[in-house]
């Protein structure tokens, strides 16, 4: 779960181009939208690409995004739960 | 001096003509359906698409020069072709200038195409092909700012004739369906799953489409009764984010509000509006609290994009097309896809066919980037 | 009166220019794109949205930074402060990164960070979110900056009161190069300098300014 955690925060840096933010910078339990990282809704969009390029795994409904994404935690646990790659 | 509309063409999936496609929005019909074509998207998608083989049977007619265009420049110079046809105006004389409106211009030959330089994809290059094809000896200005292309190179077309150098300006228009474009739209998750359905409550997503149009204005200082003229027209910038709307729709009543000024018209004078109206949540929403601020919530709204889908860098041309033949036959067309009202403010949207005299009428679009631009017309 | 040049801000060859002045430039080993970005942060502004965007974007929204600096707060009519661009290629870069996205049907994953910089008028929306800028908007494509075409629109601009000021020029960039020139651009007033007039010949000497 750790090392999942750590890829993932590299990889959402990334991916939603955060420069000057390093994986320390970011608490796997802050909220990535509104107050801790501050992302967006293009943000919100690009993670449902990372999840389905990364991991293999497709959001059918977006919806359920706010759920999947609100920490880097709930990320890990959700592709833990549906990994297929 | 006075700014007149004296032609136009419309070319998109309902026709190749304003004629064709003015009856078929009267009769409600709806031009978007599946496309299954995994070159252009690897699963089915809604997309309101030009009759292939049409366009070129018609292209082959008019082609005496058999110069090799592209898909878009076929379309292009088809429908500048058959707006010049209804007019005596000489498209090589230096009193006639060309303007441009697209958003991607010829986004395909970002996979090349044999016989077709590469450098077309630079919409001034496009815009160039366009002018030479015509023997036009001015610069093809190019406009391209999101989806308020098409009214913005309208207001722009007014402006140049209000100077010394042009008597004949011809506005024309156009964007494809592209894997480019569908794709692009699908990643923001904007496409719905069945033909859109503007202002309506249960509304959820865009249709995409493409078409050309031609709009030919010009500089007259003895306006005829019944003449439709530009009255008025602005731009504005929400300065909210860049892919969507501001909530209080801060641009579009900015540019509401200048057209007018511009105009002279007061709000309560405007007959008929014609929104921009994508069928998108936000969108629909913001458009509607536009209206309302500005006291215009009294004037009937359609949208066209139920019937043609969103034709992008075409769509202020098509629809401004239409909604001038609107006006000279006094009737307000229905809004295909629309059923139940549900948007924040209330709008009087036109479900059937309605006969109103229109003698002052408001266009509207909304693009990325925040923009934003009215345009008022007026009948003499 | 003929409106009134305040402010211009040339960027090209890893330098940036400010009223003719150069003020950042980086060695000309510097890959363009990283010279960009550390003249930013050389602007000193915290801005971390500025990463997230395509290279025509933060070029537009650089020389905007550097630009405003020179205007005061206070004397900005948001309404109408009009933005007009223009440039050669539109965003042919960045719609070249997206169409790497779904070229092939194997690896199809179109990213819609990108493409909603597929529009070059989007650099204009950043610019206007930045410095509150709601007036009127235009994007244009031509081969070449075009002093000739903007003068006219924007004067008309001006002429119809549909605009007191404008940020305004040329913001272009290709696989080899990058140039941005934009101006500010106020109502013409007795107190300013009247070689900074909004003219052809004035505009065509200030781009050539610092020309080597």
């Amino acid at each position: 779960m750790e090392a999942l955690i750590e890829k993932l925060k590299e990889q959402i840096i990334k991916q939603l181009n955060l420069e000057d933010i390093t994986p320390a910078d970011i608490n796997e339990e802050d909220s990535l939208f509104g107050e801790g990282l501050g992302l967006d809704s293009i943000d919100a969009l690009e993670l449902i690409v990372l999840l389905e390029k990364e991991y293999g795994i497709r959001i059918e409904n977006p919806k359920d995004g706010q759920k999947i994404f609100f920490s880097i935690k709930t990320m890990a646990e959700f592709i833990q739960e549906h990994q297929k790659k | 001096m006075a700014v007149r509309f004296v032609s136009s063409n419309i070319i998109s999936s309902l026709g190749f003509s304003t004629e064709e496609n003015f009856q078929n929005l009267l009769h409600g019909k709806v031009g978007i359906q599946t496309i299954d074509d995994p070159l252009l998207y690897p699963t089915p998608f809604l997309a309101a698409c030009i009759h292939q083989a049409e366009l070129e049977e018609r292209w082959n007619e008019t082609n005496q020069k058999v110069v090799i265009a592209t898909r878009l420049e076929k379309m292009l110079i088809l429908s500048i072709t058959e707006a010049l046809s209804k007019t005596k105006i000489d498209i090589s004389s230096s009193r006639t200038a060309i303007l441009l409106s697209t958003t991607k211009g010829n986004i395909d030959l970002l996979n090349p195409i044999e016989s077709i330089d590469p450098e077309r994809l630079l919409l001034w290059k496009l815009g160039e092909f366009i002018g030479h094809y015509f023997g036009n000896p001015n610069p093809v200005r190019v406009v391209t700012n999101a989806c308020i292309s098409g009214v913005l190179a309208i207001n722009i077309a007014a402006m140049m004739l209000k100077g010394e150098s042009f008597d004949h300006i011809i506005v024309v228009g156009g964007d494809l369906v592209t894997r480019f474009v569908v794709s692009g739209f699908m990643s923001f998750l904007s496409l719905s799953e069945t033909p859109c359905k503007p202002f309506d409550r249960d509304r959820d997503g865009l249709s995409l489409g493409e078409a050309a149009g031609t709009l030919i204005l010009e500089k007259t200082s003895f306006p005829e009764k019944g003449d439709i003229l530009f009255a008025g027209g602005a731009t504005a910038n929400d300065a909210n984010h860049i892919s969507g709307p501001s909530r209080t729709a801060e641009g579009s009543v900015i540019a509401i509000q200048i057209a007018l000024n511009e105009s002279g018209i007061a709000a309560q004078n405007i007959d008929h509006i014609n929104a921009h109206g994508t069928a998108t949540r936000y969108t629909d929403d913001m458009e509607s609290i536009a209206i309302q601020r500005l006291g215009l919530s009294g004037s009937p709204v359609n949208s066209y994009k139920g019937s043609w889908g969103h034709t992008l860098g075409a769509a202020g041309i098509i629809e401004t097309a239409a909604l001038i033949e609107s006006m000279k036959a006094d009737t307000i067309l229905p809004t295909a896809g629309f059923h139940s009202p549900g948007t924040t403010e209330n709008l009087i949207v036109t479900k059937e066919t309605l006969f109103k005299s229109l003698n002052t009428c408001l266009k509207l679009a909304s693009g990325f980037g925040g923009c934003n631009a009215a345009l008022v017309l007026n009948k003499k | 009166m003929t409106p009134q040049i305040t402010a211009f801000c040339h960027i090209k060859k890893n330098q940036v220019f400010l009223n003719g002045k150069r003020i950042f430039s980086a060695g000309p080993e510097v890959d363009m794109r990283e010279f960009v970005k550390a003249a930013f942060r050389n602007t000193g502004t915290k801005y971390p949205k500025f990463f997230k965007m395509d290279d025509y974007s933060k070029l537009g929204f650089l020389a905007a930074e550097v630009l405003m600096k020179e205007v005061d707060e206070s004397t900005i009519e948001a309404e109408s402060t009009g933005i007009v661009l223009s440039n050669n290629h539109s965003t042919l870069t960045t719609d070249q990164l997206f169409q790497d996205s779904i070229q092939s049907d194997e690896a199809f994953f179109p990213s819609p960070s990108v493409f909603v910089y597929t529009l070059p008028n989007i650099m204009a929306g950043e610019i206007a979110i930045r410095h509150h800028l709601t007036g009127e908007n235009a994007f244009f494509v031509s081969s070449a900056f075009d002093p000739d075409w903007l003068t006219f629109y924007i004067n008309q601009l001006f002429e119809s009161k549909k605009i007191s000021a404008c940020l305004s020029g040329w913001v272009e960039m290709d696989d080899q190069s990058l140039e941005a020139f934009v101006y500010y651009v106020e109502e013409g007033n007795d107190q300013r300098d009247v070689s900074m007039q909004h003219t052809v010949e004035e505009l065509n000497n200030l781009y050539i300014i610092n020309d080597k």
